[in-house]
């Protein structure tokens, strides 16, 4: 097969889906930034699902699930993505294959566990991670991972494995590109930004439900409180999945909040609506509160630091009340 | 978090690559700043390569010694679990765990030696055999 390399601007990126509409909404000419994207795709939220285990242990996300940044994109600002699907990983190669030949850069869902080029230590099985592919050389295929320092190539027998694991969040060889995108002028970017702001603070203020939002924060404050102290190693373990969920998987929760502030940064400049600016301090602060909680818990497991659950969970209660007072404000200014 | 507060703690799981933190500049925006690791993520990522170890050389004391199969040893190399295993391959989790006992693993048929070969990356052959060392 001929090689094709199509020119693309690597960036590199917090977050995995919002780099890659992103990368492909600029290289469309659309330009918009990582964190608008995030924003505009309303990617922020916190929950608490404990009947879906990870290494026997719950679930905590900081994001929305996956392709929801694609489909809020998409909503909001009037953008059409094309997704692909195939049932035979093969398949799925040969139409990676054809969008190159046609000089078309495309996004694709894979498994990190099954990318050589990330580092051994790095490597478990989160199957909905998203990267693009700019071209093809030699047995290879050129890689733009928005989480990796440098543009990056992949195997095609490991890309079509990474493409193909089968399970939840299966990626079915899925792959996608903008297939039309709106004059930038066009976009009516104060709704576009008022929609998700009103949607994010909603659902973290008032969903009813108490594992999602600052109620599902206030939940888990109450069961590390409560954790068993018996199992010394089960415990550290418990506490070191929590961190990892906040700090590993997808770049992580403390991570998200400053992205999401950053959003609001650029959105208040955007809209002349400094009071967005403000909410995005409030949301720095309550991001930094979350690295302060993730260094403790890291500390406990590693014994650098007394074991003391009830401070953990004093931390997330000042968690809690951080993230209300910033989406309240974005509530009052958007 | 600000730009001279991103943690620089030159992590060895990162192997000389960075991640991507937003932080504030002096005049208060926000830029994407490198950061080649912190201590949190440093200590929670070991303990969760450690506990992978842990079990797999566990597993391969067991296989060794007959008590395991090899099944069990493959699966917690590749940093999976009893719940994985069976959501990547496809099967119901008493299914998977039935299947780690040596007794039912050297039963099975040919394509269910797939579906396991297949989840983890590895030929039928190697499947049921194991390396030297864990």
């Amino acid at each position: 097969m001929s090689d094709v390399v199509i020119p693309f601007e690597h960036r590199q990126t917090a977050h995995c889906e919002s780099g890659v509409v992103s990368g492909l909404l600029s290289h469309a000419g659309l330009p918009i930034s990582e964190a608008m994207a995030f924003g505009v795709g309303a990617g922020l939220t916190y929950a608490y699902l404990p009947f879906v285990k990870l290494g026997g242990m719950p679930l905590f996300a900081f994001r929305m699930p996956p392709k929801g940044i694609l489909k809020g994109v998409q909503k909001r600002l009037g953008v059409r993505f094309r997704f692909e699907t195939f049932k035979d990983p093969d398949a799925g190669m040969r139409a990676l294959d054809a969008h190159l030949d046609a000089g078309r850069a495309v996004g694709l869902q894979s498994s990190v566990f099954w990318l050589p080029y990330f580092p051994p230590d790095m490597r478990f099985h989160f199957s909905a991670h998203n990267l693009m592919v700019t071209g093809r050389r030699g047995g290879e295929y050129l890689i733009s991972d928005p989480v990796i320092d440098v543009p990056t190539t992949c195997p095609a027998a490991d890309l079509r494995k990474a493409r193909s694991v089968k399970g939840t969040l299966a990626p079915k060889s899925l792959l996608y590109y903008p297939e039309w995108v709106p004059d930038p002028a066009s976009i009516d970017w104060a709704a576009a930004v008022r929609d998700s702001l009103r949607f994010t603070s909603g659902m973290m203020l008032h969903t009813p439900v108490p594992l999602i939002g600052v109620w599902g924060i206030r939940t888990v404050a109450k069961k590390v409180r409560g954790l068993p102290t018996r199992d010394l190693r089960r415990l550290k373990l418990y506490l070191g999945h929590m961190v990892r969920m906040q700090e590993e998987i997808g770049t992580g929760g403390g991570g998200f909040r400053f992205l999401f502030a950053s959003f609001l940064q650029e959105a208040a400049g955007l809209l002349k609506k400094p009071g967005l600016a403000d909410a995005g301090a409030e949301l720095t602060a309550a991001g930094d509160l979350w690295r302060q909680f993730g260094l403790s818990a890291a500390k406990m497991v590693k014994e650098r630091q007394a074991l003391d659950l009830g401070l953990l969970a004093d931390q997330l209660l000042g968690i809690a009340d951080a993230e209300k007072q910033a989406y309240k404000t974005m509530r009052r200014v958007a | 978090m600000k730009k001279d507060e991103v943690p620089q703690h030159q992590a060895k799981a990162f192997m000389g690559h960075s991640k991507a933190l937003y932080a504030l500049d002096q005049d208060g925006h926000y830029q994407i700043v490198p950061s080649n690791g912190w201590e949190a993520e440093e200590i929670v990522l070991d303990q969760a390569i450690d506990e992978f170890k842990r079990l797999a050389a566990e597993a391969h004391a067991a296989a060794k010694s007959g008590s395991g199969s090899p099944l069990q040893y493959h699966m917690y190399a590749r940093r999976m679990d009893p719940v994985l295993l069976a959501d990547l391959s496809g099967q119901w989790q008493w299914q998977v765990r039935r299947h780690l006992r040596p007794g039912a693993f050297e039963r099975l048929a040919a394509p269910r030696q797939q579906r396991y070969a297949e989840a983890l990356g590895l030929s039928v052959s190697q499947l049921s055999s194991l390396p030297e060392a864990p």
